[in-house]
């Protein structure tokens, strides 16, 4: 046992309901390092993590040694609880949205805290609650004080998560994917900033993650997790350089590769002209109405046949509604062409049936499949409506086609989504788009809700389907590594307009305006020496 | 339950894990046990209290006087009127010259027992189990006729008010908008009309039978629906498997049926017990204030006013009070059992937690 040592865990297995979640965890956390606790989802990281602290639901059966320096964790009433809870340890949770509660203002969420803690109340607390604004860097602490959470952004609020988190300077801090939710720029802030006050206060940090990236450039340590068992233990260097586990090998490797197959002067399939959108927002009482909302500014784009076109852009850049108007799911202005068609003038009937020659997949694979129909009719239902004159059984074998093309067994069609992993569900989704025959499919962030490894062969089955098919796509996404294996041209958004347009590899490569450069740099992986 | 069991497992997944939860449910599913069976016994009300035997032979000829009326001269009477098989002289012919088949209780709801040796409302006796009413007529007997009277108004008009409240919740809350913003206030408005002076002056106008009831008290009963449903619908139409069934190009009336309004019913499920025990009590209530259904039919609510104006004879308070109360709270077992069915806190509990779903998820990850 190392003498710094602040948690420790030993042959620490969490079950539930006799089904083993987290299998014979060993590990240590010191004063001042972060040690990464890194796998795919359901690996079991963030069970071992609320587990230690004894914050899981009570069908939980926990066993093995657990000690805060020298406190046992293991047989500790609940009062002595908490005390330890948020002022020995400190929380930050992956949702910003929901972790901060919608109806108490910033000063009442951090000096909750505090009274329980510390005792501190009224002036005191406030007073508090302002250095530790400060202390998070957030712009403005006196404003923001009274701010409700509505009123802030995604990192405004990771970062308010992180003052309720050191309030109390804690020795421990636990992050549980704290920046998953945010755009990479933000990412990089937030992470910078908890390494700055891991440091000023001498603290120790279990970062959790399942981006390799971050801990390549964030953590001390790391400790690989699969299927509740630790794969690899080791120093950052050590595990990235030379991993000695072959799952770590997979997920090093599992960075979506390849690029998109090249291709010749095609003939134009979609084009937009002066294509914008707009919201108009509310009309207050006595008062004229605001001007719209401006999210798509009028802009000028086109996709060939057999083309990626890479869609990136930060969260609120406008990418998901641009794509939405193409679909003609929003009302737009403007100009779209579809193969010499004005499709912005169709409407009804006329529409509807030249909806099976674009289609789209969704970003969320488990929002995006109706969870009462089993796959078959989830797949088959476009069919049915499009072709009417196909009999049953030619349907049924389109459907095994289509299932088969898209690597699913056969034997799925009559199960139902919820028993399908991510990955798989992301596949019934394509294949839905794919049994239509399209000619462009829209991908909305098709991989943002998948594990690396899965990502890769979501790629992988994207080209070879572009290939084999001559499709077009229009991929939207924030996540430039995937971007890079797909798209043939890339047009990057900020804001509603374009910034920079051009052929993947020149524009992520030597990127020309600041805002893609800015964008690069948050995401690129560290390679270390 | 051979066949229930093949039943449930062509279900969905979901729906079979409901109705686990609803069968665990103990005090629910005798409930709905209970209730279905004298359900079912009343609609065979006829077969068990009836004042015309099931069958018999006169004259060695076979008569099913259940089904058909025979004419009194056809047993030897002289008017060519429906047969009165409690008259003496017709019961003493039926005896010397064939038998008959009575039912259980040889009396119907609108029987009046003209050999009643005493005033009316007489008590319970072996004649009349629950006694008379204050007019003679057999009080167990108006009670199964009653009985099934109430079900049979409150089934009808939940399906109706079901029906249109989904029609045009869903519309309002699909659609949103003008058309909600205009149906919603149309909605408020028509929700403002005071239905029991509708009721009451309604019943001075035409005589109110059955289905003028019906109609008038379903231009207002779906209103609670429309709420809850519009409400679902709204949540429903945005997300991503509706947007993904508008990008198939499928019709609007194709994406309410198949994919909002499956999700929109789990809500308005468990409404409806509540809404079915609602029609009950209305009834009885429009019964007992004189404004419901013609005279002479069987329902509870008249039972209940009777009991008031005759309470030096107890038991048809009694009987009123009871088969009302046993009727409405097997009722609301069975809703009780409904809502924690649909509820999806009570699946999650009775089920694994999420974060073991979680690993299971992934052990067969692709």
């Amino acid at each position: 046992m190392h003498p710094d040592a602040l948690l420790r865990l030993e042959e620490f297995s969490v079950r539930f309901d006799g089904i083993s979640v987290v299998d014979r965890l060993s590990l240590e956390i010191r004063r001042g390092e972060t040690l990464a606790l890194v796998g795919e989802s359901g690996s079991g990281k963030s069970v071992s993590a609320l587990g230690a602290m004894n914050l899981l639901p009570p069908n939980a059966d926990i066993v093995g040694g657990r000690w805060l320096e020298d406190v046992d964790l293991s047989h500790l009433p609940a009062k002595a609880w908490y005390g330890i809870r948020g002022s020995r340890v400190g929380f930050v949770f992956q949702e910003p949205m929901t972790s901060l509660n919608p109806l108490h203002t910033v000063s009442k969420q951090i000096g909750e805290s505090l009274r329980l803690h510390q005792g501190l109340g009224g002036q005191a607390a406030r007073k508090r609650a302002r250095e530790l604004l400060e202390q998070v860097q957030l712009p403005r602490p006196d404003e923001l004080l009274d701010a409700w959470p509505h009123q802030l952004s995604g990192g405004q609020r990771q970062r308010v998560m992180i003052a309720m988190a050191i309030a109390n300077e804690p020795d421990l801090l636990i992050a549980d994917e704290p920046t998953t939710a945010l755009d990479v720029t933000v990412q990089q802030e937030i992470l910078a900033l908890l390494a700055e006050l891991r440091d000023d206060q001498g603290m120790g940090m279990l970062f959790i993650t399942h981006d390799l990236n971050l801990v390549r450039r964030h953590a001390d340590r790391v400790c690989v997790m699969q299927q509740g068992r630790v794969e690899e233990t080791g120093t950052v260097t050590e595990v990235f350089t030379s991993p000695s586990s072959e799952y770590t090998h997979t997920l090093l490797a599992a960075e979506p590769s390849g690029n998109p197959t090249p291709l010749d002067d095609a003939k134009t399939l979609l084009r937009t002209q002066q294509l914008s959108v707009s919201f108009s927002r509310p009309k207050r009482l006595f008062s004229r109405r605001p001007p719209p909302f401006i999210a798509v500014q009028p802009l000028t784009m086109t996709v060939a046949k057999g083309e990626t076109l890479g869609i990136v852009g930060e969260s609120g850049s406008g990418k998901t509604t641009l794509a939405q108007a193409l679909l003609r799911l929003v009302p737009s202005q403007g100009e779209i062409n579809f193969d010499g068609q004005r499709l912005d003038r169709l409407t009804g009937n006329a529409l509807r049936r030249q909806r099976s020659r674009f289609q789209v997949v969704f970003q969320d694979p488990y929002g995006s499949l109706s969870p009462r129909l089993p796959v078959s009719s989830i797949i088959s239902e476009g069919l049915r409506f499009h072709f009417p004159e196909l009999d049953d059984r030619e349907v049924e074998r389109r459907v095994v086609a289509t299932l088969q093309e898209v690597g699913l067994p056969t034997d799925c069609a009559a199960r139902y989504p919820h028993e399908f992993s991510g990955g798989q569900r992301q596949r019934i989704a394509v294949a839905r788009a794919i049994i239509l025959e399209p000619e462009l499919i829209v991908l909305d962030e098709p991989t943002s809700a998948l594990d690396r490894t899965v990502q890769k062969h979501l790629v992988e089955l994207l080209r070879e389907l572009q290939a084999r098919r001559g499709l077009s796509y229009l991929f939207i996404s924030h996540d430039l590594s995937v971007v890079r294996a797909m798209a043939h041209r890339v047009i990057v958004l900020k804001d509603g307009s374009i910034v920079e347009e051009g052929g993947c590899e020149r524009v992520l490569n030597a990127p020309r305006h600041p805002y893609t450069k800015r964008l690069i740099n948050a995401a690129r992986p560290v390679h270390l020496a | 339950m051979a066949m229930f069991h093949r039943l449930a497992a062509r279900l969905s997944p979901i729906s079979q894990r409901r109705l686990t939860v609803f069968r665990h449910n103990r005090r629910a599913y005798v409930s709905l046990w209970i209730f279905g069976i004298l359900f079912l016994l009343s609609l065979c009300a006829e077969l068990i209290a009836n004042d015309k035997p099931l069958i018999m032979t006169y004259q060695d000829q076979w008569y099913a006087p259940v089904l058909i009326d025979y004419p009194e001269t056809e047993f030897g009477g002289f008017l060519p009127t429906p047969t009165d098989y409690h008259d003496p002289v017709i019961r003493e012919r039926l005896a010397s010259e064939g038998w008959a088949l009575w039912p259980p209780i040889p009396y119907s709801y609108q029987t009046l027992d003209m050999e009643l040796g005493r005033p009316s409302p007489s008590p319970p006796d072996s004649r009349h189990w629950l006694g008379t009413d204050d007019q003679g007529r057999d009080v167990l007997a108006r009670v199964i006729y009653g009985f099934r009277l109430s079900v049979i108004f409150a089934l009808v008009l939940t399906i109706g008010s079901l029906v249109m409240g989904v029609v045009i919740g869903g519309i309002q809350g699909y659609f949103g908008g003008k058309i909600d913003l205009i149906g919603q206030r149309l909605t408020e408005i028509w929700s403002g009309l005071p239905v029991l002076f509708l009721l009451i002056i309604l019943a001075s106008l035409v005589e109110p039978n059955l289905w003028w009831l019906l109609g008038i008290m379903l231009l207002f009963s779906w209103l609670g629906i429309v709420d809850v449903v519009r409400a679902e619908f709204l949540r429903a139409r945005n997300l991503e498997y509706v947007r993904a069934a508008k990008a198939l190009g499928l019709p609007s009336r194709l994406i309410m049926w198949r994919h909002v309004l499956p999700n929109a019913m789990v809500a308005t499920m468990t409404f409806i017990p509540f809404l079915f025990t609602g029609a009950i009590t209305t009834l009885t209530a429009l019964d007992f204030l004189g404004f419901g259904l013609p005279p002479g039919s069987p329902s509870l609510g008249e039972l209940v006013a009777q009991g008031k104006s005759n309470l030096q004879a107890p038991w048809l308070g009694i009987t009123a009070f009871l088969s009302l109360s046993i009727m409405l709270s097997l009722l609301v077992f069975i809703g009780e059992g409904l809502r924690d069915a649909f509820d999806p806190r009570h699946i999650q509990a009775t089920n694994t937690s999420p974060t073991t779903n979680h690993s299971q998820r992934v052990t067969h990850a692709s």
